[in-house]
């Protein structure tokens, strides 16, 4: 359960709406349900009051939102942000894609948050609704006369159980308590399972899992290091357009370029595995290459500092040499 | 009416299969459901329902049409489609099983598309009733019975057995394929199950969602709607909805180069991406807004507006469940004028 | 007897300045390596983006080879220093995936290094062609 509440958030929304600093404030409006929260623009108090809603189910990343939602507005936006879009938020500011006057951020801090489609699986089908409780998600399903109840722990989306980071790197304001990073999530085991596999079993895994591909794309819509205006991948001019993948080629190449592109600037929020529709793991491509320029080229976390210089756009001359890639331990 | 022991099934799929190819829902590692042939060992998933559509069976996401080779002059075609043979698509929910004839609609009026043609007539429909809706199902709402009978065959689920019913001719020859697992029983055999399902679409938190409101005339009501702006305000721009929509239709026709030939294929497309029906005069939806817009009215207005009333919407509920920020087509009527809780 | 002797499809992109001038001077001391390894010249190794290298596979490569000068040579200064970074991370993502490691490789090669430029293209072809054909990044369209 967050330990931040809906009205914490309303309420410093609404005097800052009232006494002008802000515009507009970005949140999540509700849904038909509890869990389908949409992130939205409010602009007057009332609105808020209404429809604002905050609670587990406030996973999106409101980062790269704000690359668009600055540029149609008089005076700020507020924006609500977690550790992990605070990350986001920095790395979009190193590329100039975010006016930093244009926006008022409130940091608020995260617990965590919930994966319907993990509780749907302990629940069964049929959610008509959850309440968030201090111990655990109560959640009625139609099939069911009492609700169930199911942990935060067991709730809790991959993505946060191995959080890199609770603390803020960038805010105007912060509500809650400022955390740690958090050096030990383990976040690479992962990886580091699948590079000690054959290559024929890594193969057969990644074979599994992006056969799955339907290319709609939304990995790469919701990625905040993805900005382009145009991607290749749209544009007829490119030679390497494609609207689907036609072959089992096209579905590695779209991926791997897809996480090539943003290596160096992903901050591993991981909104690319919350997005896909048929639950690929694609953060796991992404975090092999946070992991290797670690490895490669020193300890390097995108959007901790405004300004830094990416490991791809950066060099020493003693650099590792491709062919040692292998060469090291364990490879 | 005829039924068999749950148990049997699998020795049913394998005695379909030795004739003909068998697809069905089967779980993923993720315990996902996606649409698999059958072979020895394949589980079928007692997930509600597949994360993409089965039509992608008579309309694949990508298919080639043809292959060219041009030298000096000449141009030597190549047929490359091959659609001869039948198939059977076993575990169609009713939602899906009416999407086909809202495909169908599209693909069969003149000018008729042959493809399209040649799946449906081989295709044969085995569908099943939906024991276990999800809140996120509304099919209702456009007058689909989740316990009907759908497809070439119906199945019903007991907990036990499965009663079959076939519908048209298809069907009875898969029926007699399998004669020796069923055996005939009352035709009322599996009232008792449809009663218990429609015991449960009751409780269906959509069940009182109207389309009402929409219609082939509601072009001008609906198009410059204000509420427009805010629906879309948070969309991606990603083709998520329109890839699992059991409905979409939209296509592109494309030219792959192989260096030996050039390879026409024709592949999905999605109303929501930027280059969507891109001509050289350039792209006549400039903004996410209209790209959204057009998404809805089609589905609600443009669509009845072609096929005497009939939605381009089977309320499946894959694209409320799939969506990156949950925006979806249920939001959209609610906000423009479905009634929605009375 | 009939031997059919399997010749991979080699394609290797040389930097114009260093490498491209080394494989010249293969030729001109009449040094050999096999016929089967197609360059590609390009302006800077610096110039190959990692789409080039997947799209080379895809379009029937069994092996893709960068050359390009030393590093600290670089016509552009910097340009191969960049090269070695995203080689290496990619190299080691295809690897991540479980393409064959052997089918790709950077080499620095001057433009006085013709024999360095032979040498490199024997070994890497008979690596090549000992891993056999390229299976797990084709495209079977442009495959028959």
């Amino acid at each position: 359960m967050q330990r931040i509440t809906r009205e914490m958030l309303t309420s410093k929304a609404i005097s800052l709406l009232n006494d002008g600093t802000v515009s507009a404030v970005l949140g999540w409006r509700e849904g038909e349900f509890s869990y389908d929260l949409t992130p939205s623009l409010f602009y007057t108090a009332e609105d808020i009051e209404q429809n604002f809603v905050f609670n587990d189910f406030c996973g999106a990343n409101f980062s790269k939102y704000l690359v668009t939602k600055t540029l149609g507005i008089e005076g700020k936006i507020l924006a609500f942000l977690k550790p992990c879009d605070t990350y986001s938020f920095n790395q979009l500011l190193t590329e100039h894609r975010i006016d930093r006057s244009k926006v008022y951020v409130v940091g608020i801090s995260c617990d965590g948050m919930a994966d319907i489609s993990k509780i749907r699986a302990i629940t069964g089908d049929g959610i008509s609704s959850i309440s968030c409780e201090p111990d655990g998600l109560k959640v009625q399903t139609i099939y069911d006369d009492e609700p169930k109840t199911v942990s935060y722990e067991d709730a809790m989306a991959e993505r946060c159980i191995c959080c890199k980071s609770k603390k803020h790197v960038c805010y105007d304001e912060l509500i809650g308590e400022e955390g740690e990073e958090n050096p030990d999530c383990n976040r690479f085991g992962k990886v580091a399972e699948l590079e000690a596999m054959t290559p024929d079993e890594r193969f057969a895994f990644w074979r599994g899992e992006l056969s799955r591909c339907i290319r709609c794309n939304a990995c790469r819509d919701v990625c905040p290091a993805c900005t382009c205006e145009k991607c290749v991948f749209n544009n007829p001019n490119s030679g390497a357009e494609n609207k689907a993948p036609a072959t089992s080629f096209e579905e590695q190449m779209f991926h791997i370029i897809r996480a090539f592109h943003v290596a160096g600037r992903c901050t591993d929020c991981g909104e690319c595995s919350r997005v896909c529709p048929q639950h690929i793991p694609l953060h796991l491509l992404n975090r092999k290459f946070i992991k290797d320029i670690n490895t490669f080229y020193g300890e390097y976390q995108a959007g901790k500092e405004v300004g830094s210089r990416a490991p791809l756009v950066d060099y020493t001359t003693g650099d590792l040499e491709p062919g040692q890639v292998f060469e090291r331990e364990g490879m | 009416m005829r039924k068999s022991l749950l148990t049997s099934v699998d020795s049913i799929f394998s005695k379909i299969s030795e004739s003909m190819a068998l697809f069905l829902p089967v779980d993923d590692p993720t315990g996902r459901a996606n649409y698999t042939r059958w072979e020895e060992g394949k589980k079928w998933s007692e997930a509600l329902n597949t994360v993409k559509s089965p039509k992608d069976f008579f309309f694949p996401q990508v298919e080639d049409l043809m292959k060219f080779k041009v030298s000096g002059k000449n141009i030597e075609l190549k047929n490359t489609a091959k659609i001869d043979e039948d198939f059977v698509v076993f575990g169609v929910r009713p939602c899906d099983v009416r999407s086909f004839d809202v495909l169908d609609n599209v693909f069969l009026s003149e000018p008729r598309d042959g493809y399209y043609a040649a799946r449906r007539k081989h295709g044969i429909i085995v569908s099943v009733a939906c024991s276990k809706p999800s809140e996120t199902c509304f099919c209702h709402t456009f007058g689909i019975d989740p316990a009907g009978e759908y497809g070439d065959v119906t199945v019903w689920k007991g907990e036990n057995e499965l009663f079959w019913k076939a519908n048209t001719e298809k069907g009875e020859k898969v029926m007699e394929l399998i004669s020796e697992f069923t055996e005939s029983c009352d035709d009322n055999a599996a009232d008792d199950i449809k009663a218990k399902i429609e015991k449960i679409a009751e409780k269906l938190p959509l069940r009182n969602l109207s389309a009402e409101n929409f219609g082939g005339d509601k072009t001008d009501e609906y198009f410059d709607r204000p509420e427009w702006k805010s629906l879309s305000e948070s969309c991606l721009g990603c083709g998520t909805c329109t890839f699992v929509c059991p409905t979409c239709q939209c296509y592109d026709i494309k030219d792959f180069n192989t260096g030996k030939d050039v390879i026409r294929f024709r592949c999905w497309d999605s109303c929501m991406y930027s280059e969507f029906t891109q001509m050289s005069a350039g792209q006549p939806r400039l903004t996410q807004l209209e790209r959204f817009r057009q998404r809805f009215m089609h589905k609600l207005v443009y669509y009845p507006a072609n096929y005497d009333g009939m939605f381009s919407c089977v309320g499946c509920g894959r694209c409320l469940k799939s969506c990156p920020i949950h925006m979806n087509i249920v939001k959209v009527m609610k906000t423009l004028g479905g009634k929605a809780d009375e | 007897m009939q031997v059919n002797e399997y010749k991979p499809l080699i394609v290797a992109f040389c930097c114009n300045w260093c490498s491209y001038a080394g494989a010249d001077l293969a030729g001109n001391n009449r040094l050999s390596y096999p016929d089967n390894v197609k360059i590609i010249r390009v302006p800077c190794s610096c110039r190959v983006n990692p789409m080039f290298v997947l799209r080379a596979f895809q379009r029937g490569a069994d092996g893709v080879i960068l050359c390009g000068c030393h590093p600290g040579d670089c016509h552009y200064t910097s340009g191969n220093y960049y090269t070695r970074r995203r080689m290496a991370l990619l190299f080691s993502m295809l690897d991540y995936l479980g393409i064959e490691r052997e089918r790709t490789r950077v080499e620095w090669c001057s433009a006085a290094e013709g024999a360095k430029f032979a040498q490199t293209m024997n070994e890497f072809t008979e690596a090549v062609a000992a891993l056999g054909e390229n299976k797990r990044l084709e495209d079977l369209r442009c495959k028959e």
